[in-house]
């Protein structure tokens, strides 16, 4: 599947579009197969969203896990500094991310 | 050190009003992000990999406790509590908000400090020897010529549209602690026939075409320093490649135009403006000198030092540096505690930082490339009470130039760019090296570590360098052995086909292992590695 | 912007003679024939090749194609350390937040792609102070005042 991420402009968050709305969590994620450059433009026009652009992911457990390790770590926060990630109770979610 | 005059602090606080002004449109609309990016580089905001990052520049490396205090309170304030020093001799703060970060820059401002030309294609924050003024071995204090080519390159009209990013370094002494050739422009202040002026080398970097940059000029006169640079700056400007990106900086023009005719396009815009007015009075150099003379050093300073506890003894041998002042040290601050991620600090740490540097230091640290601080003055008599404070905020680990003391760029964690973690690496060799005890025997061994090969992380001028590269997704670790950024300056070469995560670790290990099995008698790692080359290493980790 | 004449509604110029009214040719076209007094500079060219015949031209345009392309400043400079007092104009990818800039390197006038909006323009030229370093334009850099 292919699935949308970009920053909030005025925070700077990572956010995942969810078919609605953008969300802070990437098992929010939509996938945006084949209309991935219409919602981009679209949303970055309005200001929604800043620097779109759209990522593989598969479906793990039911939900988006992005292909690459790179956009893992970026849905999760850097894994040198866990209690900063999204999920700092997790202790096992090394393993999602590597 | 250089206090701002009416001038300076104006500049600044226009700038902050610039950068509100220019956020606001882009926050309103009316500038995209391709248009507003330029901008905001010039301002030292990225959009990083989680968020927005800003890196501000301390120029020269130096600050006073009043900004180091000012640095921990924008950590609260503006981000999560800690801050990450870099090898350019910045902080960057990794989780600013486009919304706050015009407030950050005016609290910045307050405190005579900014984050202008820290990123963009112009000349970045001027870098130097991070034992400036204090120094047993420089000629003379390499920071008022950084400070005038600062005034200089500050808002330049003309040089802030170049190919590529530009770095300066200054250093005024034969051991080069700044990294000098491997800088756009590296500046030695040397003396001749009893006049100071700058030997200029020209063309030097790392990043994915790692280069050593040639002597163009052995002697520039010091009323001439910034005419050669802008001269430099304008051929580098007009006829620098802007065809690739990975082919614009300064060293691959001076590469493919050769030195010879390079010197001598320089030479001839050089004598093209010798009229035009561009040189600063010579007596504002007088002036930012001024700054930059000897704090009130005690004259009669002991030279003892109570070495009975072995801890201490320990760091006072391995962190602190001879000064050239009698009874007198720098002492260098390792942010490199084992397992620990190297240049961070938290808010709390700087805030202690400051008060020793206050109490200890005249007020003053610096930071240095290998992402540590410095108090430059420290009588030898405070060493212990700065150490027991030190010590007991995880701020005591005794490993300058150890293998433990490694430089890594930020890497997958945080950086966009990178195709492997850094930081990880970093933290099981410190934990390694820590636990089987050869820290020691392995003596001065830099190691340092990029996630990409941008070389923020100075692989290339690794004793042993770690390049991490992505392996078909997943990360995966090339070793590099025999460079250095010093005065013997080389780059690393590649030992072979790459490891991954605990391979490299092991693979550092064989490493230092040869170089304990093969050395002689006062040879470090590099030299070994000199004296014997590649194959063994390579039949140890391949073989 | 009452004492700026504009030939479109685009230009602005800080000149009062009249504007040139026919079509900047190229370097290469310029310095092949003789009668043109406008000529256009690209990235690429060597702006120093005009400098035998900076008597004839009334017009200079430095094109920027693109905006982070910063080579026209380079060629705007150089143009009038060698005595070029005509109209200097930057044409192209020309960014409100890129003019101040422009006119420290001598450019007084600007056609930019997409019109300037008038109160940010009054707000880039009004915005520094001071400058640090000498450029083409009569501005005193600081460290000269300091020690004036």
């Amino acid at each position: 599947m292919r699935i949308l991420t970009g920053n909030d402009l005025k925070s700077g968050a990572v956010t995942w579009w969810t078919g609605q709305d953008w969300s802070l969590y990437v098992e929010d994620a939509a996938d945006v197969s084949g209309s991935e450059e219409e919602i981009a433009r679209r949303e970055e026009a309005a200001r929604r969203v800043n620097a779109p652009y759209a990522i593989d992911a598969e479906r793990h457990e039911g939900r988006p896990r992005p292909s690459h390790i790179k956009d893992r770590i970026r849905a999760l926060g850097p894994t040198v500094r866990p209690d900063l990630t999204l999920k700092p109770t997790e202790t096992d979610i090394g393993t999602w991310v590597i | 050190m250089y206090l701002y005059d009416q001038y300076d602090q104006q500049m600044v606080d226009a700038r902050v009003e610039e950068f509100r002004d220019q956020a606001r449109r882009r926050l309103d609309g009316k500038l995209t992000e391709d248009q507003f990016k330029p901008l905001r580089l010039m301002n030292g905001l990225y959009l990083q990999l989680h968020a927005y990052m800003l890196r501000v520049a301390i120029p020269y490396g130096t600050l006073n406790s009043r900004q180091m205090h000012a640095l921990a309170d924008i950590a609260d304030k503006y981000d999560r509590g800690y801050g990450h020093f870099t090898t350019r001799q910045n902080i960057q703060y990794n989780w600013i908000k486009l919304e706050e970060a015009a407030e950050l820059l005016a609290d910045l401002a307050k405190v005579e400090m900014h984050a202008i030309q820290t990123s963009g294609n112009c000349i970045r924050n001027i870098s130097s020897d991070h034992f400036a003024g204090a120094a047993a071995d420089e000629l003379v204090d390499p920071r008022p010529y950084a400070e005038l080519l600062r005034q200089w390159s500050s808002f330049h009209p003309e040089f802030s549209y170049l190919p590529r990013k530009f770095k300066i370094a200054v250093i005024a002494s034969d051991t080069d602690r700044a990294a000098m050739r491997l800088h756009d422009i590296g500046i030695q202040i040397v003396e001749q026939d009893g006049e100071l002026g700058a030997a200029f080398y020209v063309g030097g970097g790392m990043g994915r075409t790692p280069m050593i940059a040639p002597c163009i000029k052995a002697f520039v006169p010091l009323d001439r320093l910034v005419t050669y640079s802008e001269a430099i700056l304008r051929v580098y400007n007009r006829y620098g490649r802007r065809d690739n990106k990975y082919k614009a900086r300064i060293k691959i023009l001076v590469h493919e135009m050769g030195k010879d005719d390079f010197t001598q396009a320089v030479d001839d815009e050089f004598a093209r403006m010798l009229d035009e007015g561009i040189e600063p009075p010579f007596a504002e150099l007088e002036r930012i000198r001024t700054f930059f003379e000897d704090p009130l050093f005690e004259t009669d300073a002991s030279e003892d030092i109570d070495r009975s506890d072995p801890d201490f003894a320990l760091w006072v041998d391995r962190n602190t540096v001879a000064h050239k002042a009698s009874g007198y040290v720098s002492a260098v601050i390792s942010l490199k505690p084992v397992g620990g991620i190297p240049g961070d600090a938290t808010s709390e740490q700087m805030r202690l930082m400051a008060d020793l540097a206050k109490d200890y230091s005249f007020d003053e640290l610096r930071v240095m490339h290998t992402q540590n601080i410095v108090l430059p003055h420290v009588r030898k008599a405070d060493l212990h009470a700065l150490w027991t404070a030190l010590d007991e905020a995880g701020l005591g680990s005794p490993n300058l130039d150890t293998i433990e003391d490694i430089i890594a760029c930020p890497g997958l964690d945080y950086c966009s760019l990178a195709n492997a973690r850094s930081i990880p690496v970093a933290q099981k060799i410190s934990e390694r090296f820590a636990a089987n005890g050869k820290t020691e025997a392995l003596g001065k061994l830099k190691l340092k570590i990029s996630g990409c090969i941008n070389a923020c992380g100075h692989h290339h001028a690794g004793h042993i360098g770690i390049l991490g590269v992505d392996k078909k997704g997943v990360e995966n670790y090339q070793l590099l052995l025999g460079g250095s950024e010093a005065e013997d300056v080389s780059l690393a070469k590649i030992t072979g086909p790459g490891f991954d995560e605990a391979g490299i670790v092991n693979a550092v290990e064989t490493a230092a292992d040869v170089y304990l099995r093969e050395r002689e008698k006062g040879e470090r790692f590099l030299d070994t590695y000199r004296r014997i080359g590649m194959a063994p290493f390579k039949e140890a980790l391949y073989g | 912007m009452d004492d700026l004449a504009t030939e479109n509604d685009r230009l602005i110029r800080y000149r009062e003679d009249e504007a040139v009214d026919h079509a900047a040719v190229t370097v290469d076209s310029f310095l092949d024939q003789s009668s043109a007094s406008a000529v256009r500079v690209e990235p690429g060219d060597d702006a120093r090749e005009l400098i035998p015949h900076l008597g004839r031209l009334a017009l200079v345009e430095v094109n920027f194609p693109a905006f982070g392309d910063g080579r026209g400043y380079s060629s705007a400079r150089l143009l009038r350390e060698a005595g070029y007092e005509g109209e200097l104009r930057a044409v192209g990818d020309v960014l409100v937040d890129q003019v101040a800039y422009m006119r420290r390197c001598g450019f007084d006038a600007f056609d930019p792609d997409a019109p300037l909006d008038a109160d940010d323009l009054e707000a880039a030229f009004s915005r520094w102070p001071e400058v640090y370093q000498a450029a083409a334009d009569s501005r005193t850099p600081i460290w000269t005042k300091r020690h004036a």
